[in-house]
């Protein structure tokens, strides 16, 4: 496959793989700064959204859109899935605009918060955007579609890591009305394109009845512009596959079967999602980022806190979510392996690794 | 017979009422197979029933399950009437008269899921108000399922899991509706166990 950039790895950015051979795995940094997302011994859904504002220097919070180590192979293995199946980036007609939005919304903040990789330089709409990890140099007219080689989600969204939907707001709900989607934990953007809030999450087992959509959905549609929010969600995945989608199930759901007590550290991954919701300026849409983060069992027990915290949440998950979310079937094989990282000893409250 | 009553399982399953006359500048009702009686059920509700059937296109076709009343739906008199063989083969038809429906149009859809789905799906995308569209479920309970792998759409699945008649996987039937598509979502059963599919059960009739 040809890609249509030149990567610049220079010596930040690694050389890895989501797939085949599967040579993905965190730097001894990249691992202290993982989003561990469980702030005390258990889980539950809740309406867990707090505001989107840099905090804690070097953690994932930093930045408006983190970069880390993996963007530019993560780059690659976007253009690669889309390559196979284009359904996966769709934008209805009227949500052009939305995708302008978005643009904007990234250069502005790539550009003035990591200067050293992104530059964006502005004569009225003439813009010149300068793109180092990836080699991209290109001169457009904003709002001027015929001057992107893709639609203006497509072209920004092929450079940022993590997937992004486009919600418009009418009838009193959100629809998902575009989407650029390679990094899902196994939910389909083709099906899912055009519907509603309720709709898309219709197959999410309990929080309905806790009322947690309803409240999640009243709380969104009062999203202020420059007021962005973020929440996390966590699944799990066998190997460092980021393209988990239901259409290609038949052929990742078989390394579902292939743990055992001495592969599962390397295999088996914690993946967190980095959500975060911005409101847009000219279409009044609804900017939902999805950044998956994947952490190998045996990189994230480094960490003791984190190690005894995980076996005590993947021990006590309610069953209906250990199915949903996919890891029923391995759940005793998990909690096997994790209870040689849990001492009973207790852990401190929040996230973060002890000092 | 009275409409279908579901189990309240499913969060996106579109939500069927009893259809309920309402005054229009036009009237078009889409039914197929036992919806012919919702229809007239409608029909002896109505105050003014030949003012109504005046302003009236009825578009039916018969039920997947073979129920044919098109005798019954030609004599309730309407100003224009339409049997096809097949929902495929209604569709063209029923393009031309949603497009060309004005607001004030009510739309009133009676019978099958997909016969529903596909009407509204038609409806949906000319921008008219949902306001305007009614639906009673009647007849089979059949579902429209669309393969996540291969795209494909398996009309009229009787059972779960069944074998999508695209590309031959083993689905089941995933509690997703999809408007758009007016389809179900089917996904591979046996994936994680290459050949582990359990019977299949009759679950739509
Ligand atoms: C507008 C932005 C949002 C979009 C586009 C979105 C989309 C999705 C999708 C596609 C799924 C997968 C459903 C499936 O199984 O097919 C999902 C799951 C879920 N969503 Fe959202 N969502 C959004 C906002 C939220 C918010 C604000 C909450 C806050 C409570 C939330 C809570 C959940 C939960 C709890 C799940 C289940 C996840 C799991 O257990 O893995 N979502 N969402």
């Amino acid at each position: 496959m040809s890609l249509d950039f030149k990567p610049a790895r220079g010596d930040f950015f690694k050389d890895e793989t989501f797939r085949d051979d599967f040579t993905f795995k965190n730097s001894p940094a990249a691992i202290r700064r993982f989003p561990f997302p469980f702030d005390r011994d258990e889980y539950m859904y809740s309406v867990n959204m707090e505001p989107h504002v840099s905090t804690r220097p070097g953690s994932v919070f930093e930045h408006t859109f983190d970069v880390d180590e993996h963007y530019v192979a993560e780059m690659i293995d976007r253009a690669k899935v889309l390559a196979e199946d284009p359904l996966r980036c769709q934008s209805l007609p009227h949500m052009t605009l939305a995708g302008w939005d978005l643009l904007e919304l990234i250069m502005e903040s790539n550009a003035r918060e990591y200067p050293q990789w992104f530059s964006l330089t502005k004569n009225g709409n003439q813009w010149h955007w300068i793109n180092r990890p990836l080699g991209i140099d290109q001169k457009f007219t904003f709002l001027d579609e015929s001057t992107l080689p893709y639609g203006p989600m497509e072209y920004i969204t092929r450079q940022t890591q993590g997937d992004f939907s486009l919600q418009d707001e009418r009838d009193g709900s959100l629809w998902m009305d575009a989407g650029m989607i390679t990094t899902q934990a196994d939910w389909s953007l083709d099906f899912d394109v055009g519907m509603n809030f309720m709709e898309w999450h219709a197959p999410v087992p309990l929080a309905h009845e806790k009322m947690v959509f309803d409240r999640a959905l009243k709380f969104l549609l009062k999203l202020q512009q420059g007021s962005p929010v973020r929440r996390f969600n966590w699944t799990m995945t066998v190997n460092p596959l980021l393209d988990t989608a239901p259409e290609t199930y038949p052929k990742w759901g078989p390394t579902k079967t292939s743990l055992t007590q001495e592969n599962l550290g390397h295999k088996q991954h914690l993946r967190v999602e980095l959500q975060a919701l911005f409101r847009l300026p000219r279409s009044n849409a609804i900017a939902f980022s999805i950044r998956a983060y994947l952490g190998k069992f045996e990189e994230l027990v480094t960490v003791p806190k984190w190690g005894r915290r995980l076996h005590r949440v993947i021990r006590d998950i309610h069953p209906d979510i250990a199915a949903y979310k996919g890891f029923w079937r391995n759940q005793p094989a998990m909690v096997e392996w994790l209870a040689k990282y849990d001492d009973g000893a207790p852990t401190s409250p929040g996230v973060w690794p002890d000092a | 017979m009275s409409k279908t009553n579901f189990p309240p399982s499913i969060k996106t399953r579109p939500v069927y009422a009893e259809l309920e006359p309402r005054p229009g500048t036009a009237h078009v009702i889409i039914a197929d197979g036992e919806g012919a009686e919702a229809v007239a059920h409608l029909l002896a509700k109505v105050p003014d029933r030949a003012l109504m059937l005046a302003r009236t296109h009825i578009l039916y076709t018969p039920g997947p399950n073979g129920t044919d009343q098109w005798a019954a739906v030609l004599a309730f008199g309407a100003a224009q009437a339409y049997c096809a063989p097949t929902i495929p083969a209604m569709l063209p038809r029923m393009a031309k008269v949603v497009a060309e429906a004005h607001m004030g149009t009510q739309f009133y859809l009676a019978g099958t899921e997909g016969l529903i789905g596909q009407a509204e799906r038609e409806i949906m995308m000319t921008g008219l108000p949902f306001a305007a569209i009614q639906k009673e479920h009647r007849g089979s309970t059949v579902r429209r399922v669309q393969c996540v792998h291969c795209k494909g759409i398996t009309e009229n699945v009787a059972t779960d899991p069944f074998k999508c008649s695209h590309c031959g996987l083993n689905l089941f039937v995933r509690d997703h509706y999809s408007r758009r598509i007016a389809a179900f979502q089917g996904v591979n059963i046996d994936a994680e166990d290459p050949g582990l599919v359990p019977a299949a059960v009759e679950k739509f009739k």
